[in-house]
C-alpha cells in the first residue's frame, strides 16, 4: 500500500473560541490535494463536529486523518469523562452540555448522529474516567 | 440574489468582504443554533444569526456558506473579521431582528431550500 498523507493535531480543550481550527486546517489541506468539494465538505463537518466535541465534553485530545488512495480516515483520541451510555449519546437531541454551551450555538445533540450521517463508517470506544476514541472513514 | 441586494434589502452594513458583494447566492438559511446548521444546512450560502462567537464563522466556513447576516445589530469581533476574511466570506450587519431579516429575504424570492442530506 502506498503511504498515507497523515496530518496530527493538538485540540486545545482550555479555550473555546479556538475550537475548530484543526477542521479549518484539514479543510484547507483536503482542497490543496484536489479532493473531490463533496468529500471535503463531508470529512470537514464530521471532524469538525468531533473537535467541538472534545472541547466542550472532554478538556480536548488530539486528531489524526489519514488520507489514503481509497480512503480517508480521522482518528479522534481524548482523555476525558468517557460517555455511560453510547446508545443513547448516538440519539438526536441527547446532550449533556450545560447552559452556557448552549448559549454558544452548540449543544443540540446533534453532533454524534451527523457524524454518523456524514461519514462511511463510525466507530466509537468509550470508557469512563478514561477517554473516548472515534474513528471514522469516509471512503473517496 | 446578489449579496448587494440582500445588503439593500436588509439596509445592512458591510463589515467585511465588499469585494464579494456581485457573487450570486441561491437560498439562506436562520439560525442561533450552529448544532442545528450543522446537522439540516445543505446548500445554504446565506446565514441569518444573531449568534456572536468565531464558532458562527468556522461552522459557515465547514457548510461552504459564503455570507453571514448579523440581526438585531450584533457586531462581529475582530477574530470573526479576520476568519471571515481569511475565506474569503462577506460579512453584513443589519438592525433588523431575525424574523424580519429572513421574511424580507424570502419575500423576495431567497428561499430556503432547506431539505436535509
Ligand atoms: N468526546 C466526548 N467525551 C465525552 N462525552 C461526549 C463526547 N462526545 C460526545 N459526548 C456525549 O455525548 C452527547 C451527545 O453528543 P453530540 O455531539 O451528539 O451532542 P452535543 O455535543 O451535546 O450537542 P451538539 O453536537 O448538537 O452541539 C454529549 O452531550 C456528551 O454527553
Ligand atoms: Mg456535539
Amino acid at each position: 500500500m502506498t503511504d498515507a498523507v497523515r496530518l496530527h493535531f493538538l485540540v486545545d480543550g482550555e479555550d473555546f473560541t479556538s475550537a475548530g481550527q484543526a477542521s479549518v486546517q484539514v479543510k484547507k489541506n483536503l482542497r490543496q490535494l484536489g479532493i473531490a468539494p463533496e468529500i471535503i465538505r463531508k470529512v470537514s463537518i464530521a471532524m469538525y463536529e468531533g473537535e467541538i466535541n472534545m472541547v466542550i465534553h472532554a478538556g480536548g485530545g488530539e486528531a489524526d486523518v489519514l488520507i489514503y488512495e481509497d480512503r480517508i480516515e480521522i482518528e479522534l483520541v481524548d482523555r476525558g469523562p468517557g460517555i455511560a451510555n453510547i446508545d443513547l449519546a448516538m440519539q438526536e437531541g441527547f446532550s449533556t452540555a450545560p447552559d452556557n454551551i448552549r448559549s454558544l450555538g452548540f449543544g443540540a445533540g446533534m453532533g454524534l448522529p451527523n457524524m454518523k450521517r456524514y461519514t462511511d463508517s463510525m466507530h466509537i470506544e468509550s470508557a469512563l474516567g478514561e477517554g473516548t476514541r472515534i474513528l471514522m472513514t469516509v471512503r473517496l | 440574489m446578489k449579496i448587494s441586494e440582500i445588503k439593500e434589502l436588509l439596509k445592512a452594513e458591510v463589515v467585511c468582504g465588499e469585494e464579494s458583494l456581485d457573487r450570486e447566492v441561491g437560498s439562506a438559511c436562520g439560525s442561533d443554533m450552529m448544532s442545528d446548521v450543522l446537522a439540516y444546512v445543505k446548500d445554504q450560502a446565506v446565514l441569518l444569526t444573531g449568534l456572536v462567537n468565531p464558532q458562527v464563522v468556522r461552522t459557515a466556513e465547514m457548510m461552504d456558506m459564503v455570507c453571514i447576516v448579523f440581526v438585531r445589530s450584533k457586531c462581529p469581533t475582530e477574530e470573526m473579521i479576520e476568519l471571515a476574511t481569511e475565506h474569503g466570506m462577506v460579512l453584513l450587519k443589519t438592525q433588523k431582528r431575525m424574523y424580519e431579516a429572513c421574511g424580507k429575504l424570502y419575500a423576495n424570492g431567497l428561499g430556503g431550500n432547506g431539505e436535509r442530506k
